[in-house]
C-alpha cells in the first residue's frame, strides 16, 4: 500500500502483492515490444536510409530490412534517390509527383530579355535525382526550392547571351545543353546533393502581343516561296512547250525541203523525159499537147464564141457583161 | 509503515534523478548548431558537433541554430539602370551561419537575419545596377557569336536583328560585385554570404511596350522584305521565262527560214538546169507549160470568142488551110 499527499489531499493507493507483480510484468513485456518494434526498420526499394543517433549521423542503408538502437537512441530519414523528380517552370501540369514541381509564379519564371534585348517566354523541364542523401538532407536548407532559384538563375544567364530568334527556333539545343552544364555546375557548387538528370525547353516564343509579327515573318517566307513556285510553274508551263513548237517548226522545215527539192527533181526530171521525146518529133508532139489540151480545157467552158475572120461588127452585139445596166 | 516510507523515497530519488539527468542531457543534430545560455548570457563556445551532450541542469538553456546553408530570395523591386531603363530585379542569395555567438548576440533569430539581409543585398543590388548599362546585367559572354538564320539577317535593314550589343563587364562581374559588398557588412553579423545570383530580369510596364513596339516594327520590315523579294524574283523568272521563249521561238523562225530558203534555192536551180539547158528547152518549157496553165485557168463561166483564123478553128470554114495563124483568143469573164 502506498500513501502520499497530493495538494493537501490525504491519497491511499492499495495494491495487492500478486498484481503489483503481474504489472510490472506486462510493463516489461510492453517496453521490451516497442523496443524491438523501434529497432528494426525497412528502406523501400527507391530509398535509401540515413542513420542518426542522437542527431549525429552515422550510416546510410540501401534498400532492406536493418536493425538500429531501439527508441529515440538511432532514427532514421529515408530519401527517394531513386526516383527521378521534376521541376516546371513557366507552366505547370496537374497533379505533382513532388513538392516543388511548380509555383504559382508561372507568368514571371517564363518572362525572360534575350541577349539583343528582347522579350521571350520560355517554358522548361528540369528533370534530377537526389544522389548524395547525407549532402541533400545536412548541407542545404530546402534544397529543392534552391535548385528552382538556381535553374531560374542559369536559364535566364543563358537565354541573356542569345538573340531572339536563337531563344525561338535555332538555338534550342544548344540553350538545353549549356543550361545542363551551368546548371550542373552550380549544384555541385553549393553541394546540395543533387544530380542533374535533364533540362528540356519546352513552349519557347515571343510575347503574346509580338507572336502575329513573328508569325507575319514566317507567312512572308512562305509567301515568297509562293510567288517564285507560281513564276517557275508559269515558266515550266510555257518554256518546254515553246521549244516543243520550236522543234516541230523545224523538222516541218526540213520536211517541207525534201520535199520542194524532191518534187522540183521530179519535175525536172520529167520535163527532161518529155523534151528527149519531143525532139525527135517536134511539130507533131506540139501539135498533139496542144490538141489534148484544148481537149480538156473546151468542155470546161460554157460559153463559145466562134468568129469569122471577114465579119466585122461583131462586137457591140455581144453582151459582155450581162448583170450591167440595162436600156 | 516504515517499508512504504523507503519505496516512497526510492521512488521520488528515481524521479529527480530522471528530470535532473534529462534536464542536463540534450541532443545536437547535423541541420544545427547550439549556443548554451545561462539566464540569457551565452555560456561557453558553440555547440556544432552533432550528438549527445552535457549542460548544467535546470539554470542553463539550449538555444537551437541553423547550421545548414540557407536561402534568401529577395523581392523583385524595380531600379533604374545607368541608360535610365526600369527593370525588375530579383536577386537570390545563400547563406550560412558561421559564427553563431555574433549571430545570436545581434539578430537572435532568423527573421531579423533576413531583414538585414533584404537591407543589404537590396541596396547593394540598386547600387550596381544604377552603375551599369542594362545590357551588361543581361549578357555575361562578352565574345559570344550568335548563330543566325541568314534570310533573317540579310532581310534586316535596321542592323540590330540578330546583333548581340557589346559588354565590358557582364552579370557575372555585376553579380560578384554585390556579393563581395554585401559579404564585408554581412561579417559582422557572423554571417557568411556565400553567393548572390540574378534570378529574374524583366522590364517595367512602360518599357516593355515601347520593346513590343520596336520588336513589331522590326518583325514587320523582315517580312516586307520578304515579300518584296518574292515578287521581284517572280518577276526575274517571268522576264526569264518571256526571254527564253522569244529566244526559242526566233531560232526557230530563223531555222525554218534558212531550210527553206536553201531548199527553194536549190529547187530554183535544178528547175534552171532542167529548163535553161537550151534554147529549144526554154521554149518548150513555155509551150508547155502555158498549156497546163489553160487547162488550170479556163472553166466554168468563162466566156472564149475563137476565130475561125485560130488552130482550132481554121478546118470550120475550109478543109485546105495554106497558112497557120496565130491563136486569136479573147477572153472575158463574166
Amino acid at each position: 500500500m502506498f500513501e502520499f499527499e497530493v495538494g493537501g489531499r490525504r491519497v491511499q493507493l492499495q495494491v495487492p502483492k500478486m498484481q503489483a507483480r503481474l504489472v510490472l510484468a506486462a510493463g516489461a513485456i510492453l517496453l521490451l515490444a516497442i523496443g524491438t518494434l523501434t529497432a528494426v526498420y525497412t528502406v523501400q526499394a527507391e530509398e535509401e536510409g540515413v542513420v542518426m543517433r542522437f542527431g549525429k549521423y552515422i550510416k546510410t542503408e540501401q534498400p532492406g530490412l536493418h536493425l538500429k538502437m531501439p527508441f529515440f537512441i538511432d532514427r532514421v530519414e529515408r530519401v527517394k534517390v531513386r526516383r527521378q523528380m521534376k521541376q516546371e517552370f513557366g507552366f505547370g501540369t496537374r497533379g505533382h509527383s513532388n513538392r516543388s514541381q511548380w509555383t504559382e509564379e508561372q507568368n514571371q519564371e517564363k518572362q525572360m530579355v534575350t541577349g539583343d534585348l528582347n522579350s521571350a517566354l520560355v517554358e522548361w523541364v528540369v528533370q534530377y535525382r537526389i544522389d548524395k542523401p547525407q549532402e541533400y538532407l545536412f548541407n542545404v536548407r530546402n534544397a529543392d526550392e534552391t535548385l528552382r532559384d538556381a535553374s531560374e538563375s542559369v536559364m535566364r544567364e543563358v537565354v541573356g547571351d542569345r538573340t531572339v530568334d536563337e531563344v525561338i527556333t535555332i538555338g534550342r539545343q544548344e540553350i538545353e545543353s549549356e543550361s545542363l552544364q551551368k546548371l550542373q555546375e552550380l549544384v555541385n557548387k553549393y553541394e546540395m546533393g543533387i544530380s542533374i538528370d535533364q533540362v528540356q525547353l519546352k513552349d519557347v516564343n515571343p510575347p503574346v502581343d509580338v507572336q502575329s509579327s513573328f508569325n507575319e515573318v514566317n507567312q512572308a517566307q512562305q509567301e515568297r516561296s509562293t510567288l517564285i513556285n507560281i513564276a517557275n510553274g508559269e515558266y515550266n508551263k510555257v518554256v518546254p512547250r515553246a521549244s516543243g513548237e520550236a522543234e516541230q517548226a523545224v523538222t516541218e522545215a526540213e520536211g517541207y525541203a525534201t520535199k520542194r527539192i524532191n518534187e522540183a527533181e521530179g519535175d525536172a526530171t520529167r520535163f527532161t523525159a518529155l523534151f528527149t521525146e519531143y525532139e525527135k518529133a517536134p511539130e507533131v508532139t506540139r501539135r498533139r499537147i496542144y490538141l489534148e489540151t484544148l481537149q480538156t480545157v473546151m468542155p470546161m467552158l460554157e460559153n463559145k464564141i466562134i468568129i469569122d475572120e471577114e465579119t466585122k461588127h461583131l462586137l457591140p452585139l455581144l453582151q459582155l457583161n450581162p448583170g450591167g445596166t440595162q436600156r | 509503515m516504515k517499508k512504504e516510507a523507503i519505496g516512497v523515497s526510492v521512488g521520488m530519488v528515481v524521479f529527480i534523478g530522471i528530470i535532473v539527468v534529462k534536464s542536463s542531457l540534450y541532443t545536437v543534430n547535423e541541420r544545427e548548431q547550439v549556443i548554451i545560455t545561462q539566464f540569457g548570457e551565452p555560456k561557453g563556445k558553440p555547440v556544432t558537433a552533432a550528438g549527445l551532450h552535457l549542460k548544467s541542469p535546470f539554470v542553463q538553456k539550449v538555444n537551437r541554430i541553423e547550421k545548414r546553408i540557407l536561402e534568401w530570395d529577395g523581392r523583385a523591386n524595380e531600379m533604374p539602370t545607368k541608360d535610365k531603363d526600369y527593370i525588375f530585379v530579383d536577386t537570390y542569395g545563400r547563406w550560412q551561419i558561421i559564427d553563431p555567438l555574433k549571430y545570436f548576440q545581434r539578430l537572435r533569430d532568423e527573421r531579423s537575419a533576413l531583414s538585414r539581409l533584404d537591407d543589404i543585398l537590396g541596396s547593394e543590388t540598386r547600387n550596381t545596377i544604377a552603375k551599369h548599362k542594362l545590357i551588361e546585367v543581361i549578357r555575361t559572354t562578352k565574345d559570344r557569336v550568335p548563330v543566325q538564320q541568314d534570310d533573317i539577317l540579310e532581310a534586316d535593314r535596321t542592323g540590330t536583328v540578330g546583333i548581340l550589343p557589346p559588354i565590358t563587364q557582364g552579370r557575372s562581374v555585376m553579380e560578384k560585385e554585390i556579393f563581395e559588398k554585401s559579404r564585408a557588412k554581412l561579417q559582422e553579423f557572423g554571417i557568411e554570404l556565400l553567393d548572390v545570383r540574378f534570378k529574374r530580369i524583366n522590364y517595367n510596364q512602360s518599357v516593355q511596350e515601347r520593346i513590343y513596339i520596336r520588336m513589331i516594327s522590326e518583325r514587320q520590315q523582315i517580312a516586307e522584305r520578304f515579300r518584296s523579294e518574292g515578287a521581284g524574283e517572280a518577276a526575274k523568272i517571268k522576264g526569264n521565262t518571256q526571254k527564253d521563249l522569244k529566244k526559242i521561238e526566233s531560232e526557230a523562225y530563223k531555222e525554218v527560214q534558212t531550210i527553206e530558203g536553201v531548199a527553194d534555192a536549190k529547187a530554183t536551180e535544178i528547175y534552171a538546169t532542167a529548163y535553161n539547158a537550151s534554147a529549144q528547152t526554154a521554149e518548150f518549157y513555155e509551150f508547155v507549160r502555158t498549156m497546163e496553165l489553160y487547162g488550170e485557168i479556163l472553166g466554168g463561166k468563162s466566156t472564149i470568142v475563137l476565130s475561125t483564123n485560130s488552130d482550132l478553128f481554121k478546118y470550120l470554114k475550109t478543109v485546105n488551110v495554106e497558112k497557120v495563124g496565130e491563136d486569136g483568143a479573147v477572153i472575158g469573164s463574166p
